[in-house]
């Protein structure tokens, strides 16, 4: 077996158009688990019992079962109750609701670690409960956040080949239709692995080196 | 659907339940002893082999499982090595699993203070030797908990295996739709066995993790 480059350069613009819709849905994706995250986060707080029961059941629910899974239900189980979403709308959808869970319990856990003494102090001082979360317990909670927030993003961006179940054209879906028409399975998945660290190995270090920076001042 | 189609639907979910164990198993074996060797190459002084782990680690983490397994499973064969899709599932899970043990492992090695290091050394004590009756012993508590949600991800990750043909949870469900129609049902029969499948281990990790963490002084958010 060989690996022909003037091949590889040639399927180079199909693979790098599939990275462009990966990247799309994993930002759209992203934003929608940081939203889903926070508010799940928010009602684990909460002091009506019910609605920290509802957190509680969608977070192990979601982190209990394969995202692979679930996409197969929102994409073909869905539409049969009436619900029917473009396939990209159901991965952004997935990926959301699924990364959404395990964001909600780093929420929860940097929300916890902030000290007992600033929240006694923040009452103290009769501040409300907005100003309390925007201005004390939020920008605490949020820098340990920063790493955690970046591995998620990272593990997001590799789970995306899933997508090519539910027929969106990202990266893997457009290297398996290459392999599919010229039979050749070298060069666009040899390809695709290096794209996928060209993405993946920059964003670990620019979160690394924001950790680093966080921890130092 | 009659009480035969739904027998019918159990015991093809219980067999894919049982595949789906067996992957689990195997690749979590080959991913501890992997993760262990990985972990105990990245803490070497001599350089080369650390730098090796390093890369080792750095590219199964930053590349998807699904691409691991689809490499080994169509391009190893262009090599002249075919293997049956249980053990494509078994090796790729296992080496994509094996970097993240490698990581845990290895800050959990690391956890353990200097000054343990330097007394081992202090006493002329043999390199396995500390390592497995003083180093080990006190870097368990910090490793069990994250390789126990490791091992709920890898679980998990078992899915990917149903597209290589292996008969797995996911790919008993997606056969019986096939057959049977009644997509709800089936995906929910199969998201609701993944659950409960992963429920014990996840309950084990919290249970011990209550037992060996101390509480910190937060403000005791629920």
């Amino acid at each position: 077996m060989t690996f022909d480059l003037a091949f590889a350069w040639s399927i180079l613009p199909d693979l790098l158009a599939g990275l462009g819709v990966t990247l799309e849905v994993v930002v759209a994706g992203f934003c929608g688990a940081v939203a889903i995250g926070g508010a799940m986060a928010l009602l684990r707080q909460c002091s009506v019992g019910a609605l920290r029961v509802l957190s509680k059941a969608y977070i192990a629910f979601f982190r209990q079962t394969p995202l692979l899974v679930q996409l197969y239900f929102l994409f073909f189980a869905l539409p049969l109750s009436g619900l029917t979403l473009p396939a990209i709308a159901t991965g952004v959808l997935g990926l959301g609701l699924y990364y959404g869970a395990y964001i909600a319990e780093a929420f929860r856990g940097a929300i916890n670690d902030v000290p007992a003494g600033q929240w006694e102090a923040a009452r103290a001082l009769d501040f409300g409960p907005l100003a309390l979360w925007r201005r004390i317990i939020l920008p605490q909670a949020m820098k340990p956040m920063v790493p955690v927030l970046g591995n998620y993003l990272i593990g997001m961006f590799k789970e995306t080949p899933l997508l090519a179940v539910i027929t969106i054209p990202e990266l893997f879906q457009a290297a398996k239709q290459i392999a599919g028409v010229t039979y050749r399975y070298n060069e666009p998945y040899t390809l695709m692995a290096l794209l996928f660290l060209a993405i993946s190995l920059p964003t670990s270090f620019i979160f690394n080196y924001l950790e680093k920076k966080n921890r130092h001042g | 659907m009659d009480t035969e189609q739904l027998e019918f639907i159990a015991r093809q979910l219980l067999k894919g339940i049982g595949v789906t164990l067996q992957i689990t198993l195997l690749a979590a074996l080959l991913a501890l002893a992997l993760a262990f060797i990985v972990a105990l190459l990245r803490l070497s002084p001599f350089r080369p082999l650390s730098v090796g782990a390093r890369v080792y680690i750095e590219f199964f983490r930053g590349t998807s499982a699904l691409v691991q397994l689809f490499y080994l499973f169509f391009i190893l064969p262009l090599l002249g090595i075919t293997l049956s899709p249980m053990t494509t599932a078994v090796i790729g899970l296992g080496l994509n699993f094996s970097s993240f043990g490698a990581e845990i492992v290895r800050s959990a090695l690391v956890n353990v203070g200097q000054g343990q290091r330097d007394a081992l050394r202090a006493l002329d004590f043999p390199a396995a030797a500390g390592l497995r009756r003083i180093i080990l012993p006190q870097a368990l508590p910090f490793m069990l908990p994250p390789l126990g949600s490791l091992l709920v991800e890898l679980l998990k990750s078992t899915s990917l295996v149903s597209m290589i043909t292996l008969s797995d949870l996911t790919f008993s469900g997606s056969t019986l739709i096939t057959s049977l129609g009644h997509q709800t049902l089936i995906w929910s029969f199969v998201l609701v066995c993944y659950f409960f499948l992963s429920w014990p281990l996840v309950w084990l990790v919290r249970r011990y993790e209550r037992r060996h963490t101390r509480h910190r002084g937060s403000r005791g958010a629920r």
